[in-house]
């Protein structure tokens, strides 16, 4: 991680081996000199700043992390951040555009579907993943979808009501 | 004419949440987003070992990483006099270990660097030199002659015994028990389990030379205790100490005490001048924090040929691990067992109780529960499942015969407590009718004469929330209440500020809500600010459902005092006496011509611009709320399930909870609090423990070996509701947070035994997974669930 604290840290030692990476983050192309075991989490949140990716459980498990790749959900605790060279990482900071909320925040928010918080960035771009393949998806499809998120808080119930929200809404954005 | 309450978001409105336009931003403030200039970053080197003496510690090779700043070890902690921390139970705790490691996991040293990686790199090139030690990992093991002595630092402590302790009446209860018709016996294990909120636990130390001042931002549902505790631990004076507790990734109980990892970010913030973040890994936070449960109980009941309960006997011998440094009021040993029972009119009972160290992680918090009444509940309905089925009758109605009464109350529980209102019956009833009890006993005969096994389980309880009142309730000394500050700004907007913690419960709306009630100012209008001891009234923090009880008690009380104030504010604008003005909701107006009136904000205007001769400007107060009583919410809960009897494998088909938690402020968090609580209880009964091997390796320290339900296994909740209001509450509210964890876990076991009724199996420890099942329906006996754990458990 020698790049991240540059400007605290000037003196690094000469020995450590550093490898440029150059990332789309939500649509903007953004470059970093990283050591080759920095996590593609760790880059996003201490190096690029944006600190809606959550890191949970460091094992996969948890989903806090979870960042879309080229589209898809993944993990990102569990990646290198040179593996995401050259590839496309949408986090939540993505989500909202400058002047509206996306419907999945909304949804989230109209039907209770956080309560502290901290799974809600991974839950919500899990759910894109899932509302950008299938409009409108059962309530078992939405469970299945989201069932590598943890969440210890609300029981999951409002969450799966959330999506269902966000997804009328935007098959009704699509109609129009 | 009067406010809309509902349109200005008060009681009673499901108000969107304020903290969620940030949260679902990704703009929330946890620990980790924090970064302070210059800071540098801690990791904890844990000891692999459950019980091993420390021969050598070899820190050379991690002073010799560039970047590593600082290595602290057991024996730095002790030229400091800062190796052992006092606990919140009156016991003490390592902060590194010096002589010997106790548990697997315990913090054996220390390594600060330029970046969390170089602080790991730090971790691994120390070398321990350990010589293993004999370990026990469950109460018998402890207690058995001859045991190996575990906290053999401790003067005058020679065996493994934490406490040996005793309630209730015990020759009264002897006689009961001889008077009875049947006596119904029960043994379980409560498994030990952990809280495990999505965030772990962390802090950042950061003392300032300068100005002498350490700020602490830490993860703590108690900010102020926290506080309290480093004044007396690292004897600096109070002032000088700001703990600030910021967005928690929720808490659960678990962000309670002090860990040492906070300690050691403290003093090598102190050592080294900079700021200094520890953020502990998952495993770290599964094996080494407060953990919950692990205690077993023996039960029995005297009964009467109709069903009356005559008596209770128990006793529990509880799992401390290596510290006992459970987060519970002093005067209980083993928090509120004895509040088991509480909504059955028994007569007599007695409680033996004893606690026992062991090679396992130390903490016992009480995981969404009041002080272990999560066990006192569970064991409760278990042992009344099992006392009307010895006596054959109906489940609900060995209930009914048994509840407290409508008009009893407040009723003198056997054991003391006094509960305070309730509708017991009814709440079953609605219950019954939801679930469709009796169309549900006719499918399962049927289900059954075809091979397949159904099975009702039901849950009745009622708990104390809401610590204290100060006559019994403390930790460390401190007594139990809680506090509100409220500024009315000139405008009419306002800021509040409470001593509770929010971890996901949603403070900032429900809290705006109640001034909201009590003043007509709406509640948008109203800043909610928690968390930083350096602004935030002296408040004993979040936890145990005692945020609404207490703290939510006070921000009436200082509305309340608010308005007295801006009364005689009305009287002055309006030209009359203060007698002769009448309050409705946001205004003042004269009792004998209604039109002439002023609002809430036109005083608040008022305090700040035209003020009467002699009274104090502004319009701010405080409130410190010392509960007469515990609030006493009730709850049932049923599910039905299928067990296949080919695999042991069992599916919930139905729950239904009836929740009477009194006045709702917010139901929409009130539901939302009842859904999250079911769920752990769901995880509790069906898969989420800690377990331990027979050398004391923790089975469970990470998310693919200690298992929390997806959306795909947990099942669907149907809510509904009964509504009595606590009598000594302001707003007549009582504590929710907790219920449906303390009161679901024995609904889906009572189910799941149920189904199997008639086999001959009296009890399955939980979690009830598949293989346990299969265990007892095969070969027709119990499974306990002890640790050691067995091979066949895998």
């Amino acid at each position: 991680m020698t790049s991240l604290n540059e400007e605290v840290f000037p003196e690094q030692a000469s020995d450590i081996p550093v490898r440029t990476v150059t990332i789309t983050v939500n649509g903007e192309k953004r470059s970093a000199n990283v050591e080759p075991r920095l996590l593609l989490a760790h880059l996003l949140r201490q190096g690029f700043k944006m600190t809606g990716t959550h890191t949970g459980c460091d094992t996969t498990n948890c989903g806090a992390c979870t960042v879309l790749f080229d589209g898809k959900p993944i993990k990102s605790c569990t990646m290198l951040a040179v593996q995401a060279d050259g590839h496309d990482v949408m986090t939540i900071e993505g989500l909202a555009s400058a002047s509206e909320l996306h419907p999945i925040q909304e949804g989230f928010k109209d039907e209770h579907g956080l309560q502290c918080g901290f799974c809600t960035p991974g839950m919500m771009l899990t759910a894109k993943a899932l509302l950008d393949v299938n409009p409108n998806p059962t309530e078992d499809e939405i469970r299945w979808a989201l069932s590598g998120n943890l969440c210890r808080c609300t029981g999951y119930q409002n969450i799966v009501k959330s999506v269902l929200w966000a997804a009328v809404k935007l098959r009704g954005q699509a109609a129009n | 004419m009067s406010l809309d309450e509902i349109k200005i978001g008060g009681m009673g409105a499901s108000r969107r949440r304020v903290e969620d336009n940030r949260f679902i931003r990704g703009k929330g403030n946890y620990i980790d987003d924090i970064v302070l200039p210059g800071m540098l970053h801690m990791e904890i080197l844990r000891s692999p070992f459950a019980h091993a003496r420390i021969k050598s510690i070899d820190t050379s090779k991690a002073w010799g990483i560039p970047g590593v700043r600082l290595v602290m070890t057991g024996e730095m902690m002790a030229s400091r006099n800062l190796a052992w921390m006092p606990t919140l139970s009156y016991d003490t705790q390592a902060v590194l270990a010096t002589d010997k490691v106790r548990f697997q996991g315990q913090e054996v040293a220390c390594v600060i660097a330029d970046d969390a990686y170089i602080a790991k790199d730090g971790c691994e090139a120390i070398v321990v030199e350990y010589e293993p030690l004999p370990v026990i990992v469950n109460p018998l093991q402890a207690m058995a002659p001859g045991a190996p002595l575990i906290r053999d630092d401790k003067e005058n402590q020679h065996d493994n015994v934490v406490f040996d302790w005793e309630v209730g009446d015990k020759s009264g209860t002897e006689r009961a028990f001889a008077q009875a018709d049947v006596v119904s016996k029960l043994d379980l294990h409560y498994p030990r389990s952990h809280p495990s909120p999505m965030e772990t636990c962390g802090s950042i130390a950061d003392f300032d030379r300068a100005t002498s001042k350490l700020t602490v931002y830490m993860t703590s549902q108690a900010p102020h205790i926290i506080r309290a505790a480093v004044a007396m631990v690292a004897e600096l004076p109070e002032h000088m100490i700001r703990i600030v507790s910021p967005d928690l990734g929720g808490g659960f109980g678990n962000k309670v005490p002090v860990y040492p990892g906070y300690v050691a970010s403290i003093l090598a913030s102190i050592l080294l001048e900079r700021p200094v973040k520890w953020i502990e890994d998952k495993t770290g936070n599964l094996i080494s924090t407060g953990f919950a449960r692990d205690v077993y109980l023996r039960g029995e009941m005297a009964l009467r040929k109709d069903g009356k309960i005559l008596g209770i006997r128990m006793h529990t011998d509880s799992d401390h691990g290596a510290f006992f440094s459970d987060a519970q009021p002093s005067k209980f040993k083993i928090g509120l067992m004895h509040s088991a029972f509480a909504c059955y009119d028994i007569p007599v009972a007695h409680l033996t109780a004893r606690g026992v160290y062991t090679n396992k992680a130390p903490g016992g918090v009480a995981y969404r529960c009041s002080f272990r009444v999560t066990e006192a509940m569970f064991f409760q309905e278990r042992m009344v499942q099992a006392a009307a089925d010895d006596l054959d009758m109906d489940q609900a109605e060995f209930r009914r015969i048994n509840f407290v009464g409508d008009d009893d109350f407040p009723h003198r529980t056997a054991f003391g407590f006094l509960t305070d209102s309730g509708q017991y019956g009814k709440c079953l009833d609605v219950g019954l009718e939801a679930i469709g009890y009796k169309d549900f006993l006719k499918q399962k005969e049927e289900a059954k004469k075809r091979g397949r096994l159904l099975g009702i389980g039901i849950s009745t309880m009622t708990e104390p929330l809401g610590a204290g009142n100060s006559r019994e309730y403390d930790i460390l000394g401190i007594k139990m209440f809680d506090s509100a500050e409220l500024r009315v700004h000139m405008t009419g907007k306002a800021i509040l500020r409470t001593g509770a913690k929010s971890q996901g419960q949603g403070h900032e709306t429900t809290w705006a809500q109640i001034v909201a009630h009590e003043l007509g100012i709406p509640a948008d209008d109203i800043t909610v600010e928690e968390g930083d001891t350096d602004t935030a009234p002296f408040g004993m923090g979040t936890y145990a459902s005692r945020s609404t009880p207490v703290a939510g008690a006070a921000i009436a009380m200082v509305s309340r005092k608010i308005r007295a104030k801006a009364r005689k504010l009305a009287a002055h604008l309006l030209e009359v006496s203060e007698e002769d003005v009448e309050w409705e909701l946001g205004r003042f107006y004269v009792r004998s011509s209604p039109d002439r009136g002023v609002t809430i904000q036109e005083c608040a205007m008022a305090a700040y611009t035209n003020m009467p001769d002699g009274m104090e400007p502004g319009l701010e107060n405080n409130a410190y709320y010392d509960p007469p009583n515990l609030t006493w919410p009730f709850a049932c809960y049923i599910a039905t399930v299928e067990v296949d009897p080919q695999t042991g494998v069992w599916d919930v088909l139905n729950v239904v909870a009836v929740d009477d938690c009194g006045v709702r402020i917010n139901p929409m968090i009130v539901e939302g609090q009842i859904m999250g609580g079911l769920t752990e209880a769901y995880a509790m009964a069906s898969m989420q423990f800690i377990t331990f091997d027979e050398e004391g390796n923790c089975i469970g320290s990470n998310y693919m070996d200690y298992l929390l339900p997806t959306a795909w296994e947990t099942p669907g909740f149907e809510l509904h509701e009964v509504v009595t209001p606590c009598p000594h509450h302001p707003i007549g509210a009582k504590g929710i947070g907790e219920c449906a964890t303390v009161g679901g876990p024995a609904a889906f076991v009572n189910a799941v035994m149920d189904a199997l009724k008639g086999t001959g199996v009296r009890n399955i420890d939980m979690p009830l997974l598949s293989d346990r099942v299969y265990e007892a329906l095969t070969k027709r006996r119990d499974v306990s669930g002890m640790p050691p754990m067995r091979t066949d458990d895998v």
